[in-house]
């Protein structure tokens, strides 16, 4: 998924008009309840978040400001299904410097978790969590890498308890995240 | 008896790609008298699934806090990805009822409880506050030329200050600290505690080298010989990436990029080869024949 500026832009904020009929009242109380979204209703789109944010800096869409707005706004399916809320790198500077104390990487994380069940879930995730079920290592450690280790004198790796892993991801319903196809972002 | 005992968790981006850092941490270690035991069984810290579902991250990462609980030891990690979020969900779950609930819920499944009993600590914070400078300057036995250094954090180390309480995320002094305790001389230089850009490159790959980039320019302007890193996923797109970032932006840099641990261990008189040095991509022989290695 590569940044194009003219579909995020089009698709987060360059929409001048916004219909009520858009916007979801009951959406900033379904953040809040969301563990770092406590704080939603707090941001008064000062920009700090912007003004600090590294990422903001190189990218022409992600504005995390914009992006508190919109969900105070309840603009649900915009936020959802854009992709510029996973250009987060989480690093957590907005957090740090936030004057309201609102966890804005906690609620972009919200916002992705919202996002997945609804179906947006970009590929790279999707191995990530297909790779710790079937191994326990977010990715795939090599056989080469388990025979260099030998050579240099590195004790094997533990191993995963796949079972537990999958009764995990089963109980948490995290599974039930990848059973249908969903949409790709 | 070691005076530091604790349960090593690799992660997986070391034993997945960037063994050095796990190479040069053992014998730092060894010397230091630090004794790493193994994880007895291993899952993912969780991190790189919190934007799928924060359920399962705060579950994986609980398991394993409840098997360093059932050793009674300590984590100790590399990474710091795995360091601030076990960290986090420690604190959170042992604050915070509901969710400890929660968690137990879906532990339980498995025959484990998140109790809260023990600590999880980054390598860092082991070396500074665990073990001491003093200790560390008394195993330096030959202290380095002073060459001229950039220290690079890594965020999760840092920040958020309120779940992680070490050092000053806006003005970092420890890991400064801990390297001119080697005889370098670690260099001021412009943003100094701006993230490495890693965690997005799987969606986005133009921002992290940007981001990347202009971290190289800012070390290149001080003078700086190397970049000293103390994660993983930094490391790699500071040593990894620099050769794409060189073409991408028709620059030079030649920054060799080195883990805490290979400066820490050069000064405590360990050979290049048993610091792996052989596993970095940018060349660090100039380096270390300045250094004297």
């Amino acid at each position: 998924m590569s940044e194009t500026k003219e579909t995020q832009e089009k698709e987060l904020g360059e929409k001048a008009v916004i219909k009520v009929g858009e916007m979801d009242p009951r959406f900033k109380y379904e953040i809040s309840k969301i563990p770092g979204g406590e704080k939603i209703m707090l941001c008064f789109q000062c920009g700090t978040c912007t003004a600090d944010c590294p990422v903001a800096r190189f990218s022409d869409s992600y504005r995390p400001r914009k992006i508190m707005r919109m969900t105070q706004l309840g603009l649900k399916n915009r936020v959802l299904s854009s992709d510029v809320i996973w250009l987060c790198a989480a690093c957590f500077t907005c957090v740090d410097h936030c004057p309201q104390d609102v966890e804005i990487a906690g609620i972009i994380r919200a916002l992705r978790n919202l996002a997945v069940h609804e179906g947006f879930i970009p590929a790279v995730y999707r191995e990530l969590a297909s790779s710790v079920l079937k191994t326990g290592y977010a990715y795939r450690i090599p056989e080469l890498r388990h025979r260099k280790r030998e050579e240099e004198k590195l004790p094997p790796l533990p191993k995963a308890n796949l079972e537990s892993i999958a009764k995990l991801s089963d109980v948490t319903g995290f599974s039930k995240l990848f059973e249908e196809k969903k949409k790709e972002t | 008896m070691a005076e530091q005992k604790y349960l090593l968790f690799l992660g997986c981006v070391i034993p997945y790609r960037i063994s050095s850092y796990e190479i040069s941490a053992r014998k730092v270690a060894e010397k230091l008298g630090i004794e790493l035991v193994e994880m007895p069984e291993f899952n993912c810290c969780g991190l790189p699934l919190d934007p799928i579902s924060h359920d399962m991250m705060l579950t994986l990462a609980a398991r394993n806090l409840c098997l360093a609980e059932q050793k009674n030891l300590n984590i100790m990690t590399l990474c710091t990805g795995c360091a601030g979020t076990m960290r986090k969900v420690n604190m959170t779950l042992q604050e915070d009822k509901k969710l400890r609930e929660m968690v137990n819920g879906y532990l339980k499944e498995t025959g484990l409880e998140f109790k809260g009993t023990i600590k999880v600590r980054h390598i860092v914070q082991v070396l500074a506050e665990d073990v001491g400078l003093e200790k560390i300057k008394a195993a330096v036995q030959k202290p380095l030329n002073p060459i001229r250094v950039a220290e690079h954090n890594g965020c999760h180390v840092l920040r958020p200050a309120k779940y992680i309480g070490f050092d000053d995320p806006e003005n970092p002094t420890i890991l400064k600290n801990l390297i001119e305790l080697t005889g370098a001389k670690c260099l001021d230089y412009m943003d100094e505690t701006e993230c490495c850009g890693a965690p997005i490159i799987g969606v986005n790959d133009t921002i992290p080298l940007q981001l990347a980039k202009e971290k190289l320019d800012h070390i290149k302007a001080v003078g700086a010989q190397a970049l000293i890193t103390v994660c993983p996923f930094c490391h790699m797109m500071y040593d990894l990436h620099q050769s794409r970032i060189e073409r991408a932006f028709n620059e030079t840099f030649g920054i060799p990029v080195l883990h805490y641990t290979q400066l820490l261990g050069l000064a405590m008189g360990f050979s290049p080869d048993e610091l792996g040095f052989k596993e970095l991509r940018v060349d660090a022989t100039k380096l270390l024949s300045q250094l004297g290695s």
